[in-house]
């Protein structure tokens, strides 16, 4: 149906090609680059607002009400913030117990993947099944590792505990005894740390073999090799994977959650986490004005700490090409 | 006679580089158990009788295969439902990520619009905020929308970007010449026509890494499920793993069976596509090579 017969349909065709043609002219390139740009990242700017910005601002504002979903918000001013300081015992608990894994997991996690990323960086016969082998435990997560962990960490029947007997060492409660349960966690986290491992690994195929050897012309030994040239030259990504451990870490909840039978906090509220507290208070209880009042101060916390981390990331990462990126 | 400069057999650098390899590689050697026996332990578990579990000392290879015991988990509650549901949810999300992502990516990648750069840096600062302080009042937003006890919240914001994605996604397309985009827009192409014939097919690997993780992320989603799902109908199968620990409790063959069911997708998943898995951690950093 859409031939044209006549030679006034033709002509009817051609100018309206063209007028769509001047339309397309007239908006200078930058307005078409405009236009589109937003357009694309459109779905991003609503995700951004809707789910990012505007539930912080929303937050912000509910942390200073007794918000609990049902009722009408009612300004109470500090008292959230006061209530965490004063009253709530178990918030203190929380918070030391996140500090305290934080404290513990990046800097072990972090000195465990550059370690293993070295040895594995070396020419060995299997290497690649080697590699392949660290990684595989850090792609496996979610409940059927937690799961898996309190079958390993069962006190008498338990893989490690049998392990540790085999060298005539009594191995502790672990998830039963408040003092080990943190530990716990940690030797799990440790279990994973083939994730980082890569990171380091396509970092450390990226430093120049020559840095080596002249270092060995120089006669250095094998640990000045390391600290002078090694540790430098990967030294971006370790700032960049202290950087999101330490805020991934403060995030630990889930492993809490089902590793203490539903959120109970365990022995002692010894893995009552932070994030653990703020999730009961805001879903158990519905106190979701107190519950935004935690989330802000972590909020805090966590921004402070990641400007603390990029003051003192600029004296000791090293960037090749200058210092001025 | 031998000069008395020659260095002894052991002292020469390639006496001492084969040593230090046997040292890397039994170091290596003796790790790769470590690693792998809580594997071992999970299978060996899931095949014992209680009675061979409860046993003292343990034993590392069962004496009698009880495969039953994965058919009886399995039946004890409606896994096959979960797994369904954890699939579709998976693969939404994943179909989500790759298309808007993408989308996303390529503005920031190829688009000079105003305002680009400013914008980038705050995608890139949204990386900063911790999932938990949004969580609260993203709750209170669906709960006010009617989609609690629903797919939408776990499946729409899949579909809204994600700045780990949109991150990975834009440094890889920055390897892609300009040239190519140009002469695309000369010959009268417009950015959706260049998005859908030019770049898609030559960031597939990058696509195909983003489809992985997000797939990843779903099936291992404890929080959003445990959130937003109370009909157990609808739960998926972590969710449904932790229920299914409050039935049979400590009956941990059952529930070493069933948490080797879960990990399946995602093992042989990892297996077919190592490749990628290795490179999209590397282009997040920046050390692509």
């Amino acid at each position: 149906m859409k031939s044209f017969e006549t030679p006034i349909e033709r002509r009817g065709a051609d100018l309206a090609g063209k007028k769509e043609k001047t339309l397309h002219r007239r908006l200078s390139r930058q307005t078409r680059e405009n236009i589109f740009g937003y357009l694309f990242i459109s779905p991003w700017i609503i995700g951004f607002l809707g789910l990012t910005l505007g539930p912080l601002l929303f937050s912000l504002f509910a942390s200073f009400t007794d918000y609990n979903i049902t009722s009408r918000m009612n300004f109470i001013g500090l008292d959230n913030f006061k209530r965490m300081f004063t009253i709530d015992d178990l918030f203190k608990t929380s918070l030391w117990n996140t500090l305290y894994y934080v404290l513990f997991s990046v800097p072990l996690t972090t000195a465990g993947a550059i370690f293993l990323s070295v040895l594995l960086n070396q020419k060995v016969k299997g290497m690649k099944f080697f590699r392949t082998l660290y990684y595989l435990p850090a792609i496996l997560s979610g409940v059927a590792v937690y799961f898996l962990w309190m079958q390993l960490l069962s006190p008498s029947t338990g893989l490690v505990n049998t392990f540790l007997a085999w060298f005539g060492i009594e191995g502790p409660a672990w998830l039963f005894d408040p003092e080990w349960t943190k530990p716990a966690l940690l030797l799990m986290k440790m279990w994973s740390v083939g994730g980082g491992m890569l990171l380091y690994l396509a970092s450390l195929q990226g430093v120049s073999n020559s840095l080596y050897e002249a270092a060995d012309l120089d006669g250095a030994g094998v640990m000045q090799k390391f600290i002078y040239i090694t540790l430098p030259m990967i030294s971006p990504i370790i700032f960049f994977d202290v950087l999101t451990s330490t805020i991934g870490s403060f995030q630990i909840f889930q492993e809490a959650y089902v590793m203490t039978e539903n959120g109970s906090g365990g022995p002692g509220n010894s893995l009552l986490f932070y994030n653990l507290h703020m999730w009961n208070n805001a879903f158990e209880v519905f106190d979701m004005g107190y519950a935004s009042a935690m989330a802000w101060l972590l909020f805090i916390v966590v921004m402070i700490l990641t400007i603390i981390n990029m003051k003192i990331g600029k004296k000791w990462v090293h960037y090749e090409g200058g210092d001025d990126k | 006679m031998r000069s008395a400069a020659a260095p002894k057999f052991y002292e020469t650098k390639k006496f001492k580089d084969k040593v230090k390899q046997a040292i890397v590689f039994i170091v290596l050697l003796a790790g790769s158990v470590l690693v792998i026996s809580p594997l071992w332990w999970m299978i060996s578990t899931s095949l014992k009788s209680p009675a061979e579990i409860a046993q003292y000392p343990p034993t590392f290879m069962p004496k009698e295969f009880h495969f039953s015991n994965y058919v009886d988990a399995w039946k004890t509650a409606p896994f096959t439902r979960w797994a369904m549901n954890t699939f579709f949810i998976a693969f939404c999300g994943m179909a989500g990520s790759v298309i808007v992502n993408s989308l996303v990516a390529y503005a920031f990648a190829k688009i000079r619009f105003k305002g680009r750069n400013a914008l980038f840096i705050v995608v890139l600062s949204t990386m900063l905020i911790p999932g938990f302080v949004t969580m609260v009042p993203q709750y209170i937003l669906f709960s006010k929308l009617g989609w609690v006890n629903t797919y939408l919240p776990l499946i729409v914001p899949a579909f809204l970007g994600s700045a780990f994605f949109i991150f990975l996604l834009r440094q890889f397309m920055m390897t892609i010449p300009n040239e190519l985009i140009e002469a695309a827009v000369l010959d009268g192409a417009n950015h959706i026509q260049i998005w859908w014939h030019i770049m898609l097919p030559l960031t597939k690997p990058a696509l195909i890494t983003v489809a992985i993780f997000s797939f990843n992320g779903a099936w291992n989603d404890l929080l959003g499920p445990l959130l937003y799902l109370n009909d157990e109908s609808l739960y998926t199968l972590q969710i449904g793993l932790q229920t299914f620990k409050g039935t049979v409790q400590t009956q941990w063959h059952y529930l070493m069976a069933m948490s080797v069911m879960v990990l399946l997708p995602v093992v042989l998943l990892f297996f077919f596509f190592q490749k990628h898995f290795i490179e999209g951690s590397n282009i997040a950093t920046g050390t692509k090579g």
